[in-house]
């Protein structure tokens, strides 16, 4: 099962290393993670999707909360919570290939964000899925590079992973 | 509260040592080099703290370690950096695997250095962050104080564990100097470790246990770091339990007692393995259900339902489900146990059934009858265990006890009945030969008037051999046992049973004299060969009471460890001799 991990965490040096090789050193699978300072400078939040059958999953935030820094951490995955992330694709578009590219970055509410003689650069926001579909879109058009950021998640309501 | 004077003015250096001495820190173990000069220096100008200098850092974190389990307080080591701080690894790993309080200091280069791979560089907060509680870099000299404090703080609350500060040189500067003012109390919003357990799974735990009809306690080293012996002896006492401990918890409930059914695992007494795999409540308490213990998991105690009591949720249903998990301190868990077993007396179902418990003790002691700790008796050869049970009668079963790790462990574990915690002293986790001499070195400092034995192989010792240096430094009268079987011992063991005896290097070729060596070092050396010779030599080395003496005991190259649980198999499945398995 997929489960989005969001921690807070003690904005020191050495914090980030500590999750990480948690993850290495105890063979767990890390899909995706984002790290970014919070509206308080002392704290980290991070995003870390992982995979993993109940066992795991419970080992993971067990052990999580054991490191030092980690100041509060929830799982997004077992209530109601909104995930989102950001890909840019640079594909080749010249002649007719051109508007057929567009016209999918518009059904997937995509964005076109640099352009050259030859060739688009598209923003997709949405949750993974939906950047993964995007990609299926694609199919004919010769992909040059993608980069996404990981997930991001966030809790529906009022519920809120604050100090 | 405030200071009536001005806070001192020190230096980083002198900041350090005196933040240690205002933690109750009366000794640090270490060895000096450049990255920690000023420190050095520091400890040079007072007499509050001593140094012991040993021969080799990983007998640093030993020693430190070894007076932490023994007295429950963090040990500190101070080390310089690179070569320093890598040879300290060992230590550190051996510490964190058994839960030991521990802070390690360690040098670094200068703070512009570092990165560039200047000389005796390592990224040691890199090198130690898989096997600390926690490490930290002084980043200014100023937070010095504060950070020994967290140090000490994380090191010896919740889970204990061993602790790095990393402290680059020019942290200490002597000419720069700071107000000097130690923390009185520390919060960390990131960490609090302080659980009393729930009192609902409390209750619910105790009358599970009231229910049982073959429970068992099964407490381990979370017993003895806790504190919580008297209390777990005293509620078995009252419920009549059969109580095992594992080899961390020996002494956690007293071994000659007669609820006392053995250690048990992998090397555990038919007795133990037999009870818990029957068993249809287990309670375990400060446990870790570590695969020594459990054998294979998908056979483990098929009936039984599993109370687990540990500080470390992590702990928790980590490799075996726990059906009643009670997160916190055992301590005051236990109490709460107790105090609640006072509010039902008298009321229904606040007693355990007693015919089904003394049907369960008939079956019980029926086991005991199968193996019963039984070896051969010999008057030509010297048995390993006869050498234990001879030490155990002339220490009155009282000595600290630190062994290194192979057969002779096993043995000491066996055999040395600990009716006291904190008395035995073994590297149960990493399992680090080597770990038995400087061990018995960081206990006999701190408890000169006890006796301390260390237990050891011919293999093992010659890990650490060059701290005999050390002993004669600082008048350190431990008592060496060397179970001389010219084998690493162990390792034969198991290629007797898996590899057709080929023993691949596991034969000890060109053993010193080990009593010539003992004496080079200026201590007393005594070889024993002969069963006949065996009490007065120990007579005699344990009326030497200042010195240390060497006893190189020549035993039986071909003894192996029973009862020995089948690979793959359950808890009970168990080997038990080279020709009788269950
Ligand atoms: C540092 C280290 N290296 C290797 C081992 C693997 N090992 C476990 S027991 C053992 C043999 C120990 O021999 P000895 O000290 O003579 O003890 P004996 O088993 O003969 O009693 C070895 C090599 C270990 N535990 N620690
Ligand atoms: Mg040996």
């Amino acid at each position: 099962m997929r489960h989005i991990i969001a921690l807070l965490l003690e904005n020191e040096s050495g914090a980030l290393a500590r999750v990480v090789g948690l993850f290495a050193q105890r063979g767990y699978n890390i899909d995706s993670l984002t790290v970014a300072a919070t509206e308080d400078p002392t704290m980290s939040r991070l995003t870390m999707v992982t995979r993993g059958d109940d066992q795991v999953i419970e080992q993971i935030t067990k052990q999580l909360h054991k490191l030092i820094e980690v100041v509060k951490l929830v799982d997004l995955s077992e209530s109601a919570h909104i995930e989102r992330e950001l890909m840019m694709v640079k594909v080749k578009a010249n002649g007719d290939q051109r508007e057929e590219v567009k016209r999918t970055a518009d059904i997937f509410r995509a964005q076109i964000i640099d352009v050259s003689p030859t060739t688009y650069t598209i923003q997709v926001v949405g949750t993974s899925e939906k950047l993964e579909a995007f990609i299926e879109a694609l199919t004919g058009t010769q992909i040059l590079e993608t980069v996404r950021t990981g997930v991001s998640g966030i809790s529906r309501g009022e519920k809120a992973l604050a100090l | 509260m405030s200071q009536p004077h001005q806070p001192e003015m020190l230096s980083g250096g002198a900041m350090l040592i005196q933040a240690l001495h205002d933690e109750g820190v009366e000794y640090v173990y270490g060895y000096p080099g450049g990255a920690v000069l000023h420190i050095y220096d520091a400890l040079f100008q007072q007499n509050n703290v001593k140094h012991v200098l040993v021969r080799h850092e990983q007998a640093a974190t030993h020693m430190a370690d070894a007076y932490a389990r023994a007295s429950g307080k963090a040990g500190v080591v101070l080390v310089t950096s690179g070569p320093g701080a890598t040879n300290a690894v060992t230590g550190i790993a051996t510490a964190y695997m058994d839960s030991i309080p521990m802070v390690v200091i360690c040098g670094q280069v200068m703070s512009h250095l570092i990165g560039d791979d200047a000389f005796q560089e390592t990224d040691m907060l890199g090198i130690s962050r898989p096997i600390v509680k926690h490490n930290m870099s002084v980043r200014r000299p100023e937070d010095i104080p504060y950070l020994v404090k967290k140090a000490f703080y994380i090191a010896q609350s919740g889970r204990p564990g061993p602790v790095v500060l990393d402290i680059p040189k020019d942290m200490t500067m002597p000419n720069q100097k700071f107000p000097y003012q130690y923390p009185k109390d520390i919060k960390l919003r990131s960490y609090n470790p302080n659980a009393k357990g729930h009192p609902g799974q409390i209750k619910k735990a105790l009358a599970t246990i009231l229910a049982a009809k073959k429970p068992v306690l099964y407490a381990g080293g979370g017993v003895i770091l806790g504190r919580a012996s008297e209390e777990l002896t005293e509620l078995a006492k009252r419920l009549n339990l059969p109580v095992t401990n594992t080899l961390m918890g020996l002494g956690a409930y007293p071994a000659t007692d007669p609820q006392f059914i053995g250690m048990l695992g992998m090397h555990g007494s038919f007795e133990a393995n037999q009870v818990m795999h029957n068993a249809d409540v287990i309670f375990a308490v400060g446990a870790r259900f570590d695969d020594r213990v459990t054998n294979a998991t998908k056979k483990f105690c098929p009936n039984a339902t599993i109370i687990h009591i540990d500080i470390d949720p992590a702990s928790i249903s980590k490799t075996v489900t726990a059906h009643i998990p009670i997160v916190g301190l055992v301590k005051p868990v236990l109490q709460e146990m107790l105090s609640q077993l006072d509010k039902m007396a008298g009321k229904p179902d606040s007693t355990i059934d007693a015919a089904a418990l003394s049907s369960w003790w008939a079956q019980i002691n029926a086991w005991r009858e199968v193996h019963g700790g039984r070896y051969e008796q010999r008057t030509d050869l010297l048995k390993p265990q006869a050498v234990i049970e001879a030490v155990w009668r002339q220490t009155n079963g009282d000595a600290y006890v630190t062994s290194d790790v192979g057969q002779h462990q096993m043995f000491a574990a066996q055999y040395y009945k600990f009716d006291k915690p904190n008395r035995w002293i073994n590297s149960g986790g990493l399992g680090t030969m080597g770990f038995g001499l400087p061990a018995a070195m960081g206990v006999k400092l701190h408890y000169p008037d006890a006796e301390v034995v260390c237990v050891t192989g011919e293999g093992s010792i010659q890990m650490n051999i060059q701290e005999l240096s050390t002993c004669k430094q600082y008048g350190l009268g431990v008592k060496i046992i060397n179970l001389n079987n010219g084998y690493l011992g162990m390792v034969k063991q198991w290629q007797d049973m898996n590899y057709d005896s080929r023993y691949s290097s596991s034969y000890m070729d060109s053993l010193p004299d080990f009593v010539k060596l003992a004496e080079a070092y200026g201590h007393v050396g005594i070889r024993v060969t002969h069963p006949d010779e065996l009490e007065p030599a120990l007579a005699r080395a344990f009326a030497l009471k200042d010195r240390l003496v060497f006893l190189d005991i020549h035993i039986d190259p071909k003894e192996h460890v029973y009862p020995m649980q089948v690979p793959g198999g359950a808890m009970n499945d168990m080997f038990l001799s080279k020709t009788e398995r269950t």
